[in-house]
């Protein structure tokens, strides 16, 4: 009788520690958000009144916000692409049945377990102007001196650079697994048909691997609007002139050096719309494809 | 020599060729894609006027350690290691214990309200930091946590994929166990921690290193939690070698940040196995 009461009320008990920290510290505070979203503090004091969707309106007709909007959105696409070309090749090449291979998949992991602050301050040395090895090797080849992070475009180019080397470890890693996973008898009959390597690769390897790219798509759009703070922050500060100010950064910018907590409210609340996409584009895709499996 | 052996011969030297073909590849590929790590730890261990000449030396032409010791006491790096390794600590092991707890409950158990409440778990991998990051911060300022460990770590401790990983192992042990246990008594706690936990150890050795590496290498969060130098992490350690930036001091910069980086780097070496396999099973779906 006792024991059986026990037993009724131990999964609660269970649970509790973990909603004890979920509900104040993740949903009251997402709560909170979409509530901030729809005040705004007076100018001086602490008074806050009610103006319904004026923080969006606000923030959404402001050109400087939708420009922080429209560079994310190419710096998130151009990261996801190349990074994603990057490591396929490299999972295909590490991939091969040489003996000892192994050892070199762990160097190609390492930038993932390194921090986004350890990496950018990394890259800030290797593409500075005066000392750095990037600008020493293209003034001697070809009598060039890009002003990497002074310049609006080099500092996204060099922005994202720093962020495609932090993430291919974990794409390859995931690549190399989807690769291990084609049956050796398909890349036969291919070969057997009379198709070259590089056929192989686009007809064969390449649309086989595409659950694999699905979910590694969705990872790296979360990453790159999400995960890439540290890297911003140290490399660039957002600059110059905005060109490296993504969504995250401006959010940042409008509670501590602006102080608009209404409007970071707003854009917290459009975060969250954006990764509510991505997750039901993720798990619409996913149904699909188990059930033509 | 026949020909059937000349033939073998040839055969063994082409495949011996394209081995190391290979084996030259992925040289100067492992070697391009750790630069940056290389050349800081070489940058880090020239003095100032090395590391200006033209053309750049690629290698230290002495043993020279002084930026390790000067980046150490200008930031104060020892306590900032130390902050981190509390911090980081703290949160995987209260990620892998309320983990255990409540994947323990979705598994094992049946009650009223389970579908809602695994519902609301998985949910809380829809809120990021970032969506939240304002009333957070607002929060732990209220209940007096701004610039302390608390609120440092307290937001982290509970984990969706901690715990739905969890589960999904804990569900794979068979069921029979779980029911012969009942029948001789042995309690639900007892066989979680006499049964289901030693049978356990390389999932939880995966996420204990990656919920130690993801708190380690952590930076907006500290960043707006805490003000106070001495309760910095290591990461905002690598900012403040920055900051002063009248003219960087490069030997210093990359001295402290090859020191952030040196603990990641063991880490992931000596579980390197656990580390892959904790990053390899989030993607395994239901």
């Amino acid at each position: 009788m006792n024991g059986s009461r026990i037993n009724r009320f131990f999964p609660y008990l269970l649970l509790l520690p973990s909603f004890l920290i979920l509900l104040p510290f993740l949903y009251w505070p997402t709560l909170q958000s979409f509530i901030m979203s729809v005040y705004r503090e007076a100018p001086f004091g602490a008074r806050k009144f009610f103006c319904g969707a004026y923080n969006y309106v606000n923030i959404l007709s402001d050109p400087a916000y939708l420009n922080s909007l429209w560079r994310t959105l190419l710096f998130t696409a151009l990261v996801t692409g190349v990074g994603l070309a990057i490591s396929l090749l490299c999972a295909v090449m590490l991939n091969q049945k040489v003996r000892g291979a192994k050892l070199y998949r762990t160097f190609f992991f390492i930038p993932y377990a390194i921090s986004p602050a350890v990496a950018a301050s990394l890259w800030v040395f290797l593409l500075n102007p005066v000392a750095g090895f990037v600008n020493y090797l293209l003034y001697s080849l070809f009598h060039i001196q890009p002003p990497w992070l002074t310049d609006g475009f080099l500092a996204f180019v060099a922005v994202s650079m720093a962020s495609i080397w932090k993430d291919t470890g974990f794409n390859i890693l995931f690549y190399l697994a989807g690769l291990q996973t084609i049956p050796e008898s398909v890349i036969e009959a291919g070969k057997i048909d009379g198709a070259s390597p590089v056929q192989r690769f686009f007809k064969i390897t390449v649309p086989l691997l595409s659950p694999t790219t699905f979910y590694l798509v969705v990872m790296n759009l979360i990453f790159a609007i999400f995960e890439n703070f540290g890297i911003i922050d140290i490399m660039t500060a957002g600059g110059p002139a905005n060109a490296t100010n993504f969504l995250i950064y401006n959010l940042y910018r409008d509670v501590f050096i602006n102080f608009r907590p209404g409007a970071a409210a707003a854009q917290s609340v459009i975060l969250f719309v954006l990764i509510i996409g991505v997750t039901i584009a993720h798990f619409k895709y996913n149904g699909e494809n188990v059930h033509y499996q | 020599m026949t020909p059937s052996i000349r033939s073998k011969r040839r055969f063994f030297e082409h495949r011996i060729r394209a081995a190391l073909g290979w084996h030259l590849l992925y040289i100067v590929a492992s070697l391009l894609v750790l630069m940056p790590v290389l050349v800081g730890l070489s940058i880090s261990m020239q003095p100032r006027d090395q590391i200006f000449t033209y053309p750049p030396s690629l290698f230290p032409k002495t043993l020279y350690l002084a930026n390790y010791a000067d980046a150490w006491r200008l930031v104060n790096m020892g306590r900032l290691l130390a902050n981190s390794l509390w911090a980081s600590l703290i949160v995987m092991l209260g990620k892998l214990l309320l983990g255990i707890t409540s994947g323990y409950a979705f598994s094992h158990f049946e009650f009223k309200g389970k579908r809602f409440l695994f519902f609301a778990v998985l949910f809380t991998l829809m809120l990021p930091l970032e969506v939240r990051v304002v009333p957070l911060f607002e929060l732990i300022s209220q209940l007096g946590w701004a610039n302390t460990y608390t609120g440092l770590v307290m937001p982290f401790l509970a984990s969706a994929t901690t715990t739905f990983l969890i589960m999904q192992h804990f569900k794979t042990i068979p069921k029979e166990l779980k029911e012969s246990a009942d029948m001789d008594g042995c309690g639900p706690l007892r066989f979680l921690i006499r049964i289901l936990l030693p049978l356990s150890g390389p999932i939880l050795a995966g996420l204990a290193t990656v919920n130690f590496l993801s708190m380690w290498n952590t930076y907006l969060w500290p960043l707006m939690i805490i003000n106070a130098d001495n309760l910095k992490t290591a990461q905002l350690g690598i900012k403040m070698l920055f900051s002063p930036a009248a003219e960087r001091e490069w030997g210093l910069i990359m001295g402290g940040t090859i020191t952030v980086v040196i603990p990641t780097l063991l880490i992931f070496m000596l579980s390197q196995r656990f580390f892959v396999k904790g990053i390899a099973t989030q993607g395994i779906k239901e």
